[in-house]
């Protein structure tokens, strides 16, 4: 390939098209607003005859702009590098070693959808804005450059070579786990939400001159209520109950419909691979995204379940790994299983559940007490003063969040366990929703002990660990133990060099 | 327990220079104390006397405190650093976990000719890991020992 007209490539042409349906529909919902708001001054006919020619202007404007961007965007997939330039009045060209791409990502969503198209991510891993993406291009191309860039990365460059014909075929692929439209919905069940309510409450606010009533008018509620309202209060208590269960039972079932819907939405035909490179998801119904988490970059896992789900059996698998693609570096391997089906996926990442003789050991028994006595210290006094000075029943408040607060350690009291492996640490902690964190010994970052006044006087310490995209802590160890799993810790890390860990492809635990 | 033997000290001028802070804190303080102290009618020293336990607190007794907490050690490839009068926290990062290493001299520390080394991992908590307090010497020979050691592991 001759270096001086490389075979630089446009976005898909429809991808103009797409960008500029969403920037229109981005300029319609102000639109509304602006209308609405000119509305309500009157002399609507007068005033639209002014605003109109503005407003076609403004989408013209856009329009052409977004076409000049479209044709002044060009990619070349070069020997060594992917290269963007881009800009009409500023230019800039930003080349991307092939080495330094950890992951090319491919993300749809519904309008790009409908055309075909794809957005292409390369994840650098220099932190989610500054990664290199391309907006839009063919589903075929997009698949095309992410096994490009995945041949090319392992194999090293040979000048000459013409990579651009060179296109690999499909990978091996094997589905690890994968959730049906039963097992999403019965997923969304348990995702509870009420969520919709606060939208719909904030948009009742927003909106608030479109209805033909002031909401927040308490005067006005009075005199609607008078009718109907007199005849309920006629009723008693009974009636007023059974008003308030209905209201009660509305919203329940409000919560568990927005739970499923957004579960749907999100975890549709929820597929998660094995591939060459790593394990690969693909989701959702709308926004569909496909994305790889390569394994050796995988730092530490998370089990989760719920207060209810665990009733059930349900649990879930999270990775935290390097990449930091989509904001979180946090990823669901398995939303919602059976511990047989996570199992298997445990195993593909190299890590293990723990094993069966696992010293699981409590926190110590004076971090509890005084956990619980700290928060009785200031909350007792509050229920009392309260209880004194204020209105009858506030009083609950403060000491029901020391029944809680109580409660919650005694919880964790029986329920937070820790444990070091040979080559793991894991961590059972939480209450409602519990969660159990493996981590890696060799793939931790720095060990800190930590504390307090408290803690020196009653000879007990916190466990604080470097985890690469997470954290991982443990409090209320004999400082003793600390200072022996550090030391321990320690060990396993100094036979490892991290950039080791991060180069090498394959077993992430020597 | 190897809690505080085997640490090494900060350089003694950190005391001083902690000293120089808190004295820059204590004219602010002192200024304040006194218009109080002609504002409000009463007896002489009314507000000068608690003043003066607090800039005594602050400039003497609290660096020594400090100073006395802080320490460091570089056995085994490891970089360990400790501080914390109230909150004690005691910090190990294998050189193996180190992604860069700087050196830093702020104003003061020039003058002093101190130096606060710092060394950033890839964990999200202990992100960076700094030691303030070193002569700038030393500074730039730890971070020569460091990085030596990273280079021999990652060949």
């Amino acid at each position: 390939m001759s270096n001086h007209a490389p075979d630089s490539r446009r976005t898909d042409p429809k991808s103009f098209l797409v960008r500029g349906l969403a920037m229109l529909a981005q300029l319609l919902i102000p639109l509304v607003i602006a209308i609405f708001t000119i509305m309500e001054d009157g002399d609507f006919a007068d005033r639209i005859f002014y605003v109109l020619p503005f407003v076609v202007a403004l989408v013209i404007f856009n329009l052409v702009v977004s076409y000049l961007q479209w044709t002044k965007l060009t990619y070349t997939v070069g020997d060594s590098d992917i290269r963007v330039e881009s800009g009409i009045l500023s230019r800039a060209a930003r080349s991307v070693p092939y080495e330094r791409i950890q992951d090319v990502s491919l993300e749809q969503k519904l309008l790009p959808r409908l055309f075909g198209l794809v957005e292409v991510k390369f994840e650098t891993g220099a932190g989610g804005k500054d990664d290199l993406s391309l907006t839009y291009l063919s589903e075929a191309e997009g698949e095309r450059l992410r096994a490009l860039v995945r041949t090319l990365r392992d194999t090293p460059v040979e000048s000459g070579s013409d990579v651009a014909e060179d296109v690999p075929g499909e990978e091996t692929s094997e589905v690890l786990f994968a959730m049906d439209a039963k097992r999403v919905i019965t997923f969304g069940l348990f995702e509870f939400s009420l969520v919709v309510v606060a939208v719909l409450g904030s948009l009742a606010q927003q909106f608030d001159f479109i209805l033909p009533f002031e909401i927040w008018n308490v005067n006005e509620w009075e005199q609607r209520l008078a009718g109907p309202g007199q005849w309920l209060a006629g009723l008693g208590p009974l009636a007023q109950g059974v008003g308030l269960l209905i209201a009660l039972v509305s919203l329940g079932i409000l919560g568990v419909l927005t739970g499923v819907v957004r579960t749907t939405l999100r975890e549709w035909d929820f597929r998660l691979d094995q591939t060459d490179r790593g394990l690969r998801r693909r989701r959702g119904l709308l926004t569909r995204t496909d994305l790889v988490m390569p394994l050796h970059r995988v730092q530490a896992l998370r089990l989760g379940t719920g207060f209810l789900r665990r009733r059930f059996g349900w649990h879930s698998l999270k990775v935290i790994s390097l990449a930091s693609d989509s904001g979180g570096a946090n990823h669901d391997a398995v939303p919602f299983g059976r511990m047989d089906e996570i199992a298997p996926v445990v195993d593909v990442t190299g890590f293990a559940l723990p094993p069966e003789d696992a010293k699981w050991e409590r926190a110590m028994r004076s971090y509890r007490i005084d956990k619980a006595l700290l928060s009785a210290i200031v909350l007792l006094p509050a229920t009392v003063v309260v209880a004194v000075v204020g209105s009858p029943w506030f009083w609950l408040a403060p000491a029901s969040g020391l029944i809680f607060t109580l409660a919650e350690q005694y919880w964790r009291w029986r329920h937070d366990f820790r444990a070091l492996g040979v080559k793991q640490i894991y961590s059972k902690h939480g209450w409602f929703s519990p969660s159990m964190a493996i981590a890696s010994r060799v793939k931790l970052q720095s060990v800190e002990i930590q504390q307090g006044p408290l803690a020196r006087l009653r000879g007990y310490a916190s466990l604080h660990l470097g985890l690469a995209g997470g954290k991982l802590r443990i409090h209320g160890m004999p400082v003793a133990q600390a200072h022996e799993w550090r030391r321990a810790i320690c060990n396993s890390i100094s036979g490892t060099d991290f950039s080791e860990l991060i180069e090498t492809a394959g077993a992430p635990v020597p | 327990m190897d809690a505080t033997e085997n640490l090494i000290p900060l350089d003694p001028r950190y005391k001083t220079m902690m000293r120089v802070v808190a004295a820059l804190i204590a004219v602010a303080l002192l200024i304040g104390a006194s218009i109080a102290e002609i504002a409000i009618p009463g007896w002489t020293g009314v507000i000068w006397v608690p003043a003066a336990f607090v800039i005594a607190y602050l400039v003497f007794y609290l660096p020594m405190r400090r100073y006395a907490t802080r320490g460091y050690s570089l056995v085994e490839e490891r970089l360990r650093v400790v501080r914390g009068v109230l909150f004690h926290s005691d910090t190990v990062v294998p050189f193996g976990r180190v992604q860069h290493i700087d050196v830093g001299q702020g104003p003061l520390e020039r003058g002093f000719g101190l130096a606060t080394l710092t060394v950033h991992t890839a964990g999200s908590h202990n992100a960076s890991v700094s030691l303030p307090g070193l002569a700038h010497a030393d500074a730039l020979a730890m971070r020569e020992e460091i990085r030596a050691a990273i280079r021999r592991d990652t060949r």
